[in-house]
């Protein structure tokens, strides 16, 4: 559109009256607002400020925290070394190695031997999520991630699956529950008993709260 | 003058100062307090009950922070600037009267007691007006030695700023002066006390309304106060003549601004809301015995904790001032209005009072 278009709607701004001009009823107005926020966060209760050590805030079930990995209904680990996640990870911080699967392991041909992620580098975009085909890494509800130094904050596969044992019960896995009637094995690389894959479906599943 | 007269100021002295440098840390808090609650937040509750030792947290931070001299600056005048800030507002307390004097005032051996570090100082505004003014030096010397280009810039920015602002402060303040036909403070504000119609008072605010609100903006100004605080608008100026303090050296910075902002509410309360006048009371300006003296001395603070308030008020309401308008304001609105209020207030004067 041209600037002489006749079609252009021009539009000024209102002429402020003598007394707007000296900006003193915008002044008191605005001085208002705060004094009604000022009173009421004092006296009134309205603050919205969590008291964060006392009071936990609950972020939402679509919050992107610490990861975790999952276990299936052995308490195996489900990732099986596709690499998905660490070529979808645009901050380049998981590191997998990926070895053939023990034997027993029917239902895959390779698992991850070592499987690192660098938390001091993730931008927790959820991209590896994302791109996990079985479902085996999720971002769960954890966002207070602390360390005291950086070695800590660089997590191994044991932790990884801890933070799955700490998580499991607030937040069921989005897909593919294990259930808990099934005897668990003592460790998550128990190559007894090959069990089926996860035959449960989305709807099946309670819903993460 | 004799040992006990001496012993008297020295006290007031000691009091006075200890009061406000106390105050400062709790208007720190305080300011604290308001900007969270102006935001819905709770603001500082840690230390101690509803956070009332933050203050003392505060302070212990400031001294046994890293108190860091960079290499590049000029010693001498990098360390006296800060000292310059505090003393500067410090000194300014010495004519402000906290309370009256007067024929039944309490006294001492015979001599009544002024509420006040130095009494009858006959230029009493002047001579706050002329310390204030010092500030300024810290300002400039502050940026000059900081060896840096952005704290010189701001330095220089700040100072234009304070030294513009103070022409429409002073000219705000003459028409009370002629009005009163005193520059000591204390007759000014018996001057409103006893000038009302009927019980109306004729405080400043009332009889000088305009006044009131140069005067107030300029006072903020001159404090380096939001709107007008563009010595700390880190965001979009790169920090200003403090930028190379750190610590307690800072603090003092910080120390003789809020002590600026305390001195400035006294004056406002003294000039414009008839000092420790209070209204439909009952209590005159002849009232001056112990009692009735610490009743004024109350109320003149309570009206100081208002200004206060309203200072802190303002920071978290209005946004900050651009360079150019800063310097609009000044030079454009705030002088031209002082003088058309400083005329207005000489024609009337010889017009209602006649000649003398």
């Amino acid at each position: 559109m041209k600037p002489d278009d006749p079609n252009l709607k021009r539009l000024e701004p209102p002429k402020l009256t003598v007394l707007e001009q000296t900006y003193l009823p915008q002044i008191l107005g605005g001085l208002a607002v705060t004094g009604r926020h000022i009173l009421g966060a004092a006296f009134g209760g309205t603050a919205v400020t969590v008291q964060y050590p006392e009071e936990q805030h609950v972020p939402t079930a679509n919050y992107r925290g610490v990861h975790r990995l999952n276990k299936d209904e052995q308490g195996r680990v489900k990732c099986v070394a596709c690499m998905l996640c660490a070529t979808a990870c645009p901050a380049h911080c998981i590191d997998i190695v990926g070895a053939t699967a023990p034997e027993g392991w029917d239902d895959r041909e390779k698992y991850p031997e070592s499987f690192v992620i660098d938390e001091l580098r993730c931008i927790f975009c959820g991209m590896c999520e994302e791109a996990c085909p079985v479902d085996a890494i999720e971002l769960t509800g954890l966002y207070d991630l602390t360390g005291l130094s950086r070695e800590e904050l660089i997590y191994d596969k044991s932790k990884l699956l801890s933070v799955f044992d700490m998580t499991k019960d607030a937040e069921p896995m989005k897909t593919g529950n294990p259930s808990p009637s099934l005897p668990q094995p003592t460790t998550p690389l128990d190559p007894e008993g090959p069990g089926p894959r996860s035959t449960a479906t989305a709807a099946q599943l309670p819903s993460r709260s | 003058m004799a040992t006990w007269q001496i012993a008297v100021i020295l006290v007031k002295i000691f009091l006075i100062v200890g009061i406000f440098q106390g105050a400062v840390a709790y208007m720190i808090m305080l300011e604290r307090k308001i900007a969270a609650w102006s935001q819905d937040r709770v603001g500082p509750n840690r230390a101690g009950p509803f956070g009332l030792i933050q203050p003392l947290a505060d302070g212990a931070k400031m001294l046994l922070k890293e108190d860091v001299i960079p290499g590049y600056v000029n010693k001498p005048l990098y360390v006296l600037a800060p000292a310059i800030a505090i003393i500067a507002a410090t000194i300014g307390f010495a004519v402000v009267p906290f309370g009256p004097a007067g024929i039944d005032a309490p006294t001492i051996n015979g001599h009544p007691i002024h509420f006040q570090i130095a009494p009858n100082v006959d230029v009493g505004i002047l001579y706050v007006f002329a310390i204030g003014s010092l500030a300024v030096y810290a300002v400039i010397l502050g940026g000059y030695a900081s060896n840096n280009k952005y704290s010189f810039l701001g330095g220089l920015r700040n100072s234009a700023q304070i030294i513009s602002y103070e022409i429409p402060l002073g000219l705000s303040v003459i028409g009370m002066v002629m009005l009163s036909r005193s520059l000591e403070l204390g007759d000014i504000i018996a001057w409103q006390d006893t000038n009302g119609i009927g019980i109306i008072p004729a405080w400043g605010i009332l009889v000088q309304p305009l006044a009131f609100v140069i005067f107030l903006v300029s006072a903020f100004a001159e404090t380096n106060r939001l709107p007008f605080d563009l010595a700390e608008a880190e965001q979009e100026l790169v920090g200003g003549f403090h930028t190379e303090y750190s610590a307690m050296k800072f603090g003092m910075f910080f120390l003789g601004e809020y002590l600026h902002v305390i001195t400035v509410s006294f004056l406002t309360a003294i000039l414009f809301l008839g000092g420790w006048d209070v209204p439909f009371v009952g209590l005159g300006v002849e009232d001056t015995g112990w009692i009735a003296a610490l009743i004024k001395v109350g109320v003149i603070f309570f009206k100081v904790a208002l200004m206060v308030v309203f200072i802190m008020w303002i920071r978290w309401t209005l946004p900050r001032f651009r360079y150019d308008q800063l310097m609009n304001l000044a030079w454009k609105a705030m002088i031209p209005l002082a003088l058309l209020n400083l005329i207005v207030t000489m024609v009337l004067i010889q017009l209602f009072r006649g000649v003398g």
